[in-house]
Order: C-alpha cells, then sequence, then structure tokens
C-alpha cells in the first residue's frame, strides 16, 4: 500500500508539451508511472513520446482514462488548469507550478471544497509512492519501499530527511510534498489522515516550517486522532520576523507561526522533535527500533 | 510586498476608502508646496515601514509654510530605527473624535479572508487580542460570495461603534474589501480607523501588504518602490532573480530550496554560528547562477566565510560545482568556503572540485559536518 498514487494511478499531464512538462512528465513514465496523456490547448492530436496529447483533459479522462493530473502550466494559467481538471473529474490533482497568485488558490480552494476532488500542492515536488509510481519531481533514486510515510512542506529538506533515514536502512510508503504557499490544497492533516489509515506506513514524519498554524492544528489532530508514531522537524527557528523565507508561506508575523511555538504544540502532543535533519532520522530508527542493515 | 502609508492611502482612494487628502513628496521645497496646497494645519509624516514613527519625531503637524519646511527638513533625511527617511506624507490634519480599528487578513487556516473591527483603535491590537479578545469583532467571508452588507452592520454593532456611524463603519468595510480583492493583498489594516469631530469615518493610516505572486497582473502595484528599505544586497539579487534575505551575521549561506536552506540556517546556529543572509539558488541551478549568487553574498562585507549546502533533485551537484569553479576563476575570493554536496551526480560534482583543488575550499560529506567546519573557519 501507499497513499494517493499507486499502481492503478493513470497519469494526465497538462503542459506536457512545455519543457518543464515533458522533462518530468517522462522522467515520471520512466520511473514505472502510468502517463496516459498530456493536455495542451491547440495541439490535440499531437504526441510526445508516443503519449497521446489532447486539447481538454475531458478528452484525457474519457479517451486515455485518466484519473489523477499533474498541473506544470505557467502560474497566470495554473489555477484554471486545476480547475479544467477538477471539471473533467479527476480525483488527484498534484500542482507542481510556483508563483500561483494567493487570491487565485483563496477562490477555487473555495469551490473545490464542494466536490470530491484532492488537491497537493501548489508549489510542491509532488507525491512519490516508491516501487509504484511518481508523480512530480522528487528525485526518485533515492528512496526505495518501505513503511515511513514522510510529508512535508518543503522539496530539498524532505529529500534531505528521507535520504538520512534510507541510508539507516529505511524506506518509504509515500513521500508527499503539500507545498509552501499559503494555502494548499492539502496540509497535514489531510495527508497524516491518509498515513493513519495505510496499512504499510508503521511510522509517519512530517517537515514543517515556519508560518501560518498548519503545524500547531497537526499536533491537536494527532493527538487525538494517530495512533502510529509521529516524529517532527521544524525549518526556521533562527528566521527573523517579517522576512519571508523563500516560501511565500514561510513568515513570522507577530508572535504567530514560530518555529520553538511549532515545536512545543508538537510535543506536547507527543510527537518527537528533532532539531536537525540528522536527529530526525536518529529519532526515527530509534522507533523502528535500530538500524537496519 | 509591504506598501508605504501613502501607498496603501493612494490604493485605498482608487477603491473608494475615505482617506484624508495627500501629497507625498521627497524635497523639503515639495513638502511646501504639498503643504501650500493641502492648507493648515496639515500633518507632515515619515514614510517609513515600522512603527513608533511618532515617538521617533516623524509625524508632525504644522500650521504654516515656515513650520512645515521645518518639519520637512528635519524629517527628510531622519533615522528611524535604522531606516532612513526618504519621502514625507502631507496630509489635512484630522478633528479625531473616536479611533476604531479594522482590518483583513488572509486567513490561512481558515482559508477565508478575516474581517476584524474594533473600537479600541490605535493601540498595538496584538497587545489588545491578547488583554481582551472580546474587544475584536472578527467574521470570516465566502470568498464565492464577497462581503455582506449584514456583515459589516454585524462588525459594527458587535464591536460596539457608536449608533450613528454603523453604516458609515460597515460601507468603508466593504470598500476595504473591495480593495483587498481586487488589488490581491495579503493583508490591508486601518489602525486608526477615525470618526471625525464632525462624524466622518475616514483611514488615518494604511498598512497594505501585497501578493508578490500576483504582480503580474498590476502593473501600477509592481512599479511602487520603497526607497528606505533596499538593502544593497536584497537590491543585487532581486535584479538577479534570487532569492535572498539579509542576516546579521557573518557566514554566507547557499542552498537549493526553501526548506532546505532555512534548515541549513538552523543547523549553523545550532554548532555555534551566524548566518549571514539566506539564499536559495532555486531547483536546476546552472552554473552562471551559482556564480552570481557567489557574487551577491560576497559583496556583504560582513561575510567570513560560506557554506553551499545542496542537495541534488533537479539541481545537479556537477553544475553547482561547475558554478564555483567559475565564480573562483572570475572573483578574487578570500574567504573559505565549506562545500556539502548531496543527490543527483554528487560524486561528477566531488571529483571535479577535488580536479580544480581551489585553494580555501573544504569539502565535507555531510550537512552537520558542514556546518560545524563553516563555523570553525569563520573564526
Amino acid at each position: 500500500m501507499s497513499i494517493l498514487v499507486d499502481t492503478n494511478t493513470k497519469l494526465v499531464v497538462t503542459g506536457l508539451t512545455g519543457r518543464e512538462g515533458k522533462f518530468h512528465g517522462m522522467n515520471n513514465r520512466a520511473y514505472g508511472t502510468d502517463l496516459v496523456a498530456g493536455v495542451t490547448p491547440g495541439k490535440g492530436g499531437q504526441d510526445v513520446e508516443g503519449v497521446p496529447v489532447f486539447d481538454t483533459v475531458r478528452e484525457a479522462v474519457e479517451e486515455a482514462g485518466a484519473n489523477t493530473a499533474m498541473v506544470f502550466v505557467p502560474p497566470p494559467f495554473a489555477a484554471d488548469s486545476i480547475l479544467e481538471a477538477a471539471d473533467a473529474g479527476i480525483e488527484t490533482i498534484v500542482a507542481i507550478t510556483e508563483g500561483i497568485p494567493a487570491h487565485d488558490m483563496l477562490r477555487i480552494h473555495a469551490h473545490l471544497q464542494r466536490g470530491p476532488t484532492r488537491v497537493i500542492g501548489p508549489n510542491c515536488p509532488g507525491v512519490l509512492s516508491p516501487g509504484k509510481s511518481n508523480v512530480g519531481i522528487i528525485p526518485a533514486s533515492f528512496f526505495s519501499e518501505g513503511n515511513v510515510g514522510l510529508v512535508s512542506r518543503s522539496g530539498t529538506l524532505t529529500y534531505q530527511i528521507g535520504y538520512e533515514i534510507a541510508q539507516r536502512g529505511f524506506g518509504n510508503s509515500s513521500i508527499v510534498g503539500i507545498g509552501g504557499d499559503p494555502i494548499v490544497g492539502s496540509d497535514f492533516i489531510d495527508v497524516i489522515g491518509l498515513y493513519e489509515q495505510d496499512p504499510e506506513t508503521e511510522l509517519i514524519v512530517m517537515c514543517g516550517e515556519i508560518g501560518g498554524d498548519a503545524e500547531e492544528r497537526t499536533a491537536e489532530y494527532v493527538a487525538e486522532n494517530v495512533s502510529k508514531p509521529v516524529v517532527g522537524y521544524i525549518a526556521g527557528f533562527t528566521a527573523p520576523p517579517g522576512k519571508t523565507m523563500g516560501h511565500a508561506g514561510a513568515i513570522v508575523s507577530g508572535s504567530r507561526g514560530t518555529a520553538a511555538a511549532k515545536a512545543e504544540a508538537l510535543e506536547a502532543s507527543g510527537v518527537r522533535v528533532g532539531r536537525t535533519p540528522t536527529e530526525v532520522a536518529e529519532i526515527a530508527v530509534d522507533i523502528l527500533g535500530g538500524v537496519r542493515a | 510586498m509591504d506598501l508605504l502609508e501613502y501607498q496603501g492611502k493612494l490604493l485605498f482612494a482608487r477603491h473608494d476608502v475615505p482617506v484624508p487628502e495627500g501629497k507625498a513628496a521627497t524635497s523639503v521645497e515639495e513638502a511646501v508646496e504639498a503643504a501650500e496646497a493641502i492648507g493648515y494645519p496639515c500633518v507632515v509624516k515619515a514614510q517609513v515601514q515600522i512603527g513608533g514613527r511618532g515617538k521617533a519625531g516623524g509625524i508632525k503637524v504644522a500650521q504654516n509654510a515656515e513650520e512645515a519646511e521645518a518639519h520637512a527638513k528635519a524629517i527628510l533625511g531622519m533615522d528611524i530605527r535604522g531606516l532612513t527617511v526618504h519621502e514625507v506624507w502631507i496630509e489635512e490634519a484630522s478633528d479625531i473624535a473616536d479611533e476604531y480599528y479594522a482590518s483583513i487578513v488572509f486567513d490561512r487556516s481558515a482559508k477565508a479572508p478575516l474581517v476584524m473591527l474594533s473600537t479600541k483603535g490605535g493601540m498595538d491590537i496584538e497587545e489588545v487580542a491578547e488583554a481582551d479578545p472580546d474587544a475584536i469583532a472578527r467574521l470570516h467571508v465566502d470568498p464565492l460570495l464577497g462581503f455582506q452588507d449584514f456583515q459589516g452592520r454585524r462588525l459594527a454593532f458587535e464591536a460596539g461603534v457608536d449608533a450613528d456611524v454603523v453604516r458609515p463603519v460597515g460601507a468603508l468595510l466593504k470598500q476595504l474589501y473591495g480593495a483587498f480583492i481586487d488589488e490581491e493583498a495579503m493583508l490591508v489594516e486601518v489602525n486608526p480607523l477615525i470618526v471625525t469631530g464632525d462624524r466622518q469615518v475616514r483611514a488615518l493610516d494604511a498598512k497594505v501588504t501585497l501578493d508578490d505572486s500576483s504582480l503580474f497582473r498590476h502593473a501600477e502595484n509592481a512599479e511602487l518602490r520603497n526607497l528606505s528599505d533596499e538593502d544593497p544586497q536584497e537590491m543585487m539579487a532581486k535584479e538577479r532573480g534570487l532569492t535572498y534575505v539579509k542576516l546579521d551575521g557573518d557566514i554566507g549561506i547557499l542552498g537549493n530550496g526553501a526548506g532546505l536552506v532555512m534548515s541549513t540556517l538552523d543547523v549553523v546556529a545550532l554548532a555555534g554560528g551566524k548566518p549571514a543572509n539566506f539564499l536559495d539558488a532555486g531547483g536546476g541551478s546552472k552554473a552562471e547562477a551559482i556564480v552570481s549568487a557567489v557574487e551577491v553574498i560576497l559583496s556583504d562585507p560582513k561575510v567570513t566565510a560560506v557554506l553551499f549546502n545542496i542537495f541534488g533533485g533537479i539541481t545537479r551537484c556537477d553544475e553547482v560545482a561547475r558554478g564555483l569553479i567559475e565564480a573562483f576563476g572570475q572573483i578574487d575570493v578570500k574567504v573559505p568556503f565549506v562545500v556539502r554536496l548531496n543527490g543527483t551526480n554528487e560524486e561528477e560534482g566531488r571529483a571535479l572540485l577535488a580536479e580544480a583543488d581551489l585553494p580555501k575550499v573544504h569539502v565535507e560529506e555531510t550537512m552537520d559536518g558542514a556546518a560545524a567546519r563553516v563555523v570553525e573557519v569563520a573564526g
């Protein structure tokens, strides 16, 4: 098992004919992801290395059976692309695009609450279920199948922590990047809820960062709803207030959103929090019963 | 992007949020001219983005042209908590009967705009929220429905504003919401929102934060500048399209990915060092981008050592190594570098560095090891 993407995933990439969309779409296919279609309006009927391109997502669903979409179109058009995929009946939308206006996400998130579509991202590295499917830009070669479910607001930090855990002999059920924007389609709580239900996942590792209160809310959720052990990490202990640290969402305003407050809330809920990526890996290994050869 | 008070007021005015009449000035002559046009008494207000302007002497009332000139002279060029005043806003003086507080914030947890109103204006609202949370009326707006008239009335009644201004305050909130949505703001705050002696409602201050990601469709806002807030390294980084934040330490930091860079700052601090900056070279960085980033980091004279912390995903470690080697070829580097490369093409990257055998470049295998080493070589 795994969460969000697996061997049943049939992927359509919006923006497949663009440079980035093609590069990563083909990478995902090389990994074994069932890439069934691309969508670029006006290029219907063409193909990208044998993958059929359609004018609309609706056609990709009806004719190629797509059930998952990866959005790779530029920021001014990304919200529209997410809405199109949802309208076509796509179940899971992974939005990689960085720099989507926050008010676009505000409106489409309110709309998507009315339907069954789940959005991961935007501004995220995607979802990897090792050995099954990769949808996004996570460098899959570092990760193998296993029992650690990883969820993070950041890309490379996830790779760092995942890599340190992998070096100690453990693999992942799935790795989910939820994104670093002020409004993301799925929060820690949504993804941790899926890991709690996933029989393969034995340990959950969450990497948060400064800004907002998603980590604090997750702490409450974990205390009440999660039976599996959770290990946490928070980036940004030394970030000064009022400065956006790269991610649009990573900003400490006033007394809210500090790393110390988040770590404290998580620890109060029984989540063990590591102060460095290495310490997180060590705690994870400790819980899982020592380094595997 | 945070706007200056006067930029916020001009933005409010475009959305019919009532503001006192005023003019911006960057010289004493312009200030006097503005004061003459507006009439007396008028207020000369320093335009810097920091609280406590009044206490620092940055807000003065002028009764005539001589006073306007004297105040403008004193305030322009003044240093307010580390920021130099380059602009003043000359505004008609207001006759204040009541001071309220109003704001709209982009509430990330509710994923909806949050509108707040209080009759305890003119104070630090975080302190009010702590001491007397009931003094702030608040409600969320459905982003698909927009702000409704009844919501304005409800906030006004719940906050306890004077009965005669319930409707104008409600109307102002609705206009403020229009500004928040149309200009794609992350925050609009009015503190104080005043009621004048003749019972007019006005925004006497304006704090506006715009969403940087939306500026591509707001040409007018994208051109706004804040002259007092332009750090030379941050300016240089912005021109080069790098995500850079200046900090006050001496260890230059370069990494890829915002989360990893933030984590690197923390790990360096835990090892006893003080980072000089946050610099995210981004995904898929090419050699030229690395050279450009090294130039920005080294242009800060405080930097005594630099740490590269790379986990290659899209970014290839060999490209980073090539960039570093090129940078050493182009720049006379005087400080030691510690480089940690993991991920895509790490072996090629390390081999390139070994071959180049750059003076003062130390290669480390782990993030913790690299942090300890850079603190050591920074001295």
